[in-house]
């Protein structure tokens, strides 16, 4: 088959950009995501313009502004190509440097580079830098290369390819085929193969049909989507216009969270240009394919995440869910077939129509096909974007990738726990870290694979707390439609709340076990059926946790506001008097080089004394943190 | 706020049921809350109920009901941002403001929000004045922070003077 496409303006383009840029002509790129955003990336941008122009080399070099690298920890980050040279955390005082040394006299600048923390030694290339040279970067790939308010950026690279050859030589059910033979399942987390909701809702017969793009990215912790939206959203619109053209509908919506200003505006900026380039409108690259998208704005709703809250929240209603079945492959958004599809998984659809069902399946384990975007946060020395095949171990994400557990003023901690999925998720121990990750296996784990937060916790992290925290979170977002998870969370939290002030029993941990088991059987959507699996979890594995808050009043990790107490120890203490400084209370008392003295009947917990006892080198840790009816030597802190 | 300006916010959209959010959404962005006036007149222009607006509005964290202070701050109560101790650095705003969050100070300069995630983890714990980020709080650096905002703020006002 072979229809009519006119394309010849994108083959024009790539040819004009390439010609222009030349292959060793170099390029400044500043990472302009969120978290390289924060730390003042765009007043950097606006200096390297300002230095090449004072140095009369604006002609020969490029400056970009692109999308999220994903490094954020070592944020911001400039890369210099084409030689693929990685300057971390860039102030405006390097530039000058920068541009000297590099682009003019072609000299790396030492103090710049990442310095590996294993080795020490200064790694020049950011595709040599342990982070980076371990994961398969599919999906952010570009986002780096690509600034993503320009659409000639994504057409140079080969972007809309992938549409150019459905449209030309494809019927829609050769698209849906090769995404089924792909093997790609839901990355929003549930994991359903997106090539069977596809074809359930082309067979569904109707005059108008619809596909959306869930882009409402709510669990706390979790940041992929986001950053494909902000870094590169024409392959999220080019999924999109693939995904309409195979299951026949004409409309779409993309639904971002309000939390994401800067992704809004990039997804808006690109939906313009797609029409000024005949890519959305009454007749796709002339093929006779009408199909357009419109951005809703969510508006600060968790379980507007879930599909039928979401779709119930663009028809303008609050967001309840609705039972299912019907799927909205059947009944959708104003009662039409419509297939909503997770940021991730809709990136994923041209590069696997590109590349062919073949080349993507060989990626990844048997049930479990392609790569996976995680977002690495927490007690975790290499805080990030990592995109990896399915079938990695979680050591592997942790260590190798991630560097390991990030030391606290030189004293190294353990790991204690890898939170996935968000609230939905649980939290996996030490001995599990030799799992590889794949929709299947996290399940059996007890957790899931969710949209793709992984949490690392070390042994300073209250696995109590941490169940409390999830469903407290849970607990507020529950929509209140069902009562099994509008009155089962509140009363999970209760209990949750009693433990962690010393007040808990043994008989709560049955407790929270039955209603756990409830509210995950009787819930009507998925926010309902999962919120339990944070409490789920860490009761199969730090149950010896739960038990010393109950039996023993004791938070081992010394979280527990309740259980613990502050105290200065007399064979550190200088007498330096900062904490007495710093102290709301007045609780700590003493002069000038001599012991200082902690009331506990006036102290508030409130950490000012330890942060800055901890910060000074020459006292050390003269303030602690132990857990009360303890003596010193039983603990470990 | 006067008709014409009801009438800006209104153009372009047909009055369905469907545009009450988008609607809501630019009364905010105006306003920096839902006045009364505002619900009487998308009742008028989408033709549902006022409490059907109402229902709907205040199911979503976004839509306040009562006027902002001048500076909001949020705290970002993400997970990356919990176990980086972000609980303590919200007890010490709540000290020094005396309010809770989603309330505001007595002389309308300051409002206290908690955030569920700002996806900049990299930074946590991490605390917003308005637009302005500021990430790996410690917890000496709330009262420095309010105190900056507090002395800008009367520079701002004797300047008006």
């Amino acid at each position: 088959m072979r229809n009519h496409v006119n394309a010849k303006h994108l083959d024009q383009i790539r040819a004009e950009v390439l010609q222009d840029r030349g292959a060793n002509k170099p390029c400044i790129t500043v990472c302009g995501g969120t978290g390289c955003h924060t730390q003042g990336a765009e007043v950097l941008v606006g200096v390297f313009r300002e230095e090449v122009r004072k140095q009369g080399i604006e002609e020969s070099v490029d400056i970009r502004i692109t999308g999220c690298h994903g490094f954020c920890e070592r944020g911001p980050i400039v890369v210099i190509h084409p030689e693929g040279i990685f300057y971390e955390k860039t102030k405006i005082k390097d530039v000058e440097k920068i541009v000297t040394e590099t682009i003019v006299n072609k000299n790396i600048v030492e103090t710049l580079l990442y310095r590996d923390l294993s080795t020490k030694k200064r790694i020049v290339r950011e595709k040599d830098i342990p982070f980076y040279n371990q994961q398969k970067r599919i999906v952010l790939g570009n986002n780096g290369l690509i600034d993503p308010t320009d659409i000639r950026d994504y057409i140079a690279l080969n972007g809309y390819q992938a549409l150019v050859k459905v449209l030309r030589d494809m019927t829609p059910e050769e698209v849906i085929a090769e995404i089924k033979a792909s093997g790609l399942r839901g990355r929003g987390g549930a994991g359903f193969p997106t090539g069977k909701k596809w074809e359930i809702c082309r067979s569904t017969v109707s005059d108008m049909k619809y596909v959306i793009c869930n882009a409402d990215e709510g669990d706390p912790g979790a940041f992929m989507d986001r950053s494909v939206l902000e870094g590169n959203p024409h392959c999220i619109i080019e999924g999109m216009i693939i995904g309409a053209y195979a299951i026949g509908a004409s409309a779409g919506f993309i639904y971002v969270r309000t939390e994401y200003p800067l992704a809004v505006k990039h997804v808006k900026i690109a939906l313009k240009l797609a029409r000024e380039y005949g890519l959305l409108g009454e007749s796709v690259l002339g093929s006779g394919f009408k199909f357009d998208i419109q951005v809703f704005q969510g508006a600060g709703a968790f379980v507007s995440g879930e599909e039928t809250s979401l779709m119930a929240s663009i028809e303008g209603q609050r967001s309840f869910p609705r039972p299912r079945p019907p799927f909205p492959t059947q009944v959708g958004l104003w009662g039409k077939p419509t297939t909503i599809n997770n940021v991730e998984t809709w990136a994923n659809i041209p590069h696997i129509i590109a590349n062919g069902a073949d080349w993507y399946s060989k990626i990844g384990t048997d049930n479990s096909k392609g790569t996976k975007i995680f977002s690495l946060v927490g007690k975790i020395n290499n805080t990030g974007l990592v995109e990896v095949p399915m079938g990695i171990t979680l050591r592997q994400i942790v260590y190798d990738i991630g560097g390991g557990i990030k030391s606290e003023k030189r004293i190294k901690k353990k790991f204690k726990a890898i939170q996935t999925g968000g609230p939905s998720g649980g939290c996996i121990p030490e001995n599990m870290l030799d799992l590889p990750i794949d929709y299947d296996t996290l399940a059996k784990a007890g957790s899931i694979m969710g949209s793709g937060g992984m949490i690392v916790m070390d042994e300073d992290t209250c696995m109590v707390d941490v169940a409390r925290y999830f469903l407290n979170f849970t607990q507020e977002e529950s929509c209140g439609k069902c009562s099994p998870c509008r009155i089962g969370t509140v009363q999970m939290v209760e209990i949750l709340n009693r433990i962690t002030q010393g007040k808990g029993e043994e008989a709560d941990i049955e407790r929270l076990e039955n209603l756990a088991n409830t509210i995950k059987t009787h819930s009507l959507c998925g926010l309902g059926q999962t919120a339990p699996n944070p409490v789920l979890t860490t009761l199969r594995y730090f149950r010896s946790e739960y038990l010393l808050h109950v039996k023993e009043k004791h938070c081992p990790a010394s979280v527990c506001k309740a259980l613990i107490e502050y105290r200065v120890v007399p064979e550190k203490c200088t007498g330096c008097q900062r904490c007495v400084s710093v102290c709301p209370t007045g609780a700590i008392t003493g002069p000038r080089a001599q012991l200082h003295n902690l009331d506990p009947s006036k102290c508030i917990k409130c950490r000012a004394c330890y942060e800055i006892c901890h910060f000074d080198a020459i006292a050390g840790d003269a303030i602690v943190i132990r857990s009360k009816g303890r003596s010193a030597d039983e603990q470990t802190k | 706020m006067t008709n014409k300006d009801y009438i800006d916010i209104f153009s372009g959209l047909k009055g369905e049921e469907g545009d009450l959010i988008p609607i809501l959404q630019r009364i905010h962005e105006k306003f920096r809350y839902i006045p009364e006036e505002a619900i009487k007149q998308m009742s008028l222009f989408l033709k549902i109920s006022e409490n059907q607006i109402f229902g709907v509005a205040s199911f979503y964290s976004q839509f306040k009901f009562v006027e902002p202070g001048k500076c909001t701050i949020k705290v970002c109560m993400g997970t990356a941002c919990h176990v980086r101790g972000s609980q303590s650095i919200l007890e010490e705003f709540k000290r020094w403001l005396h309010i809770e969050p989603g309330q505001t100070t007595d002389n309308k300069l300051f409002t206290l929000e908690t955030v569920n995630c700002l996806g900049a983890c990299a930074l946590g714990p991490i605390v917003v004045f308005d637009r302005d980020y500021h990430g790996q709080m410690r917890i000496k650096e709330v009262e420095e922070l309010i105190q900056k905002y507090r002395s800008e703020n009367e520079r701002e006002s004797e300047a008006v003077v």
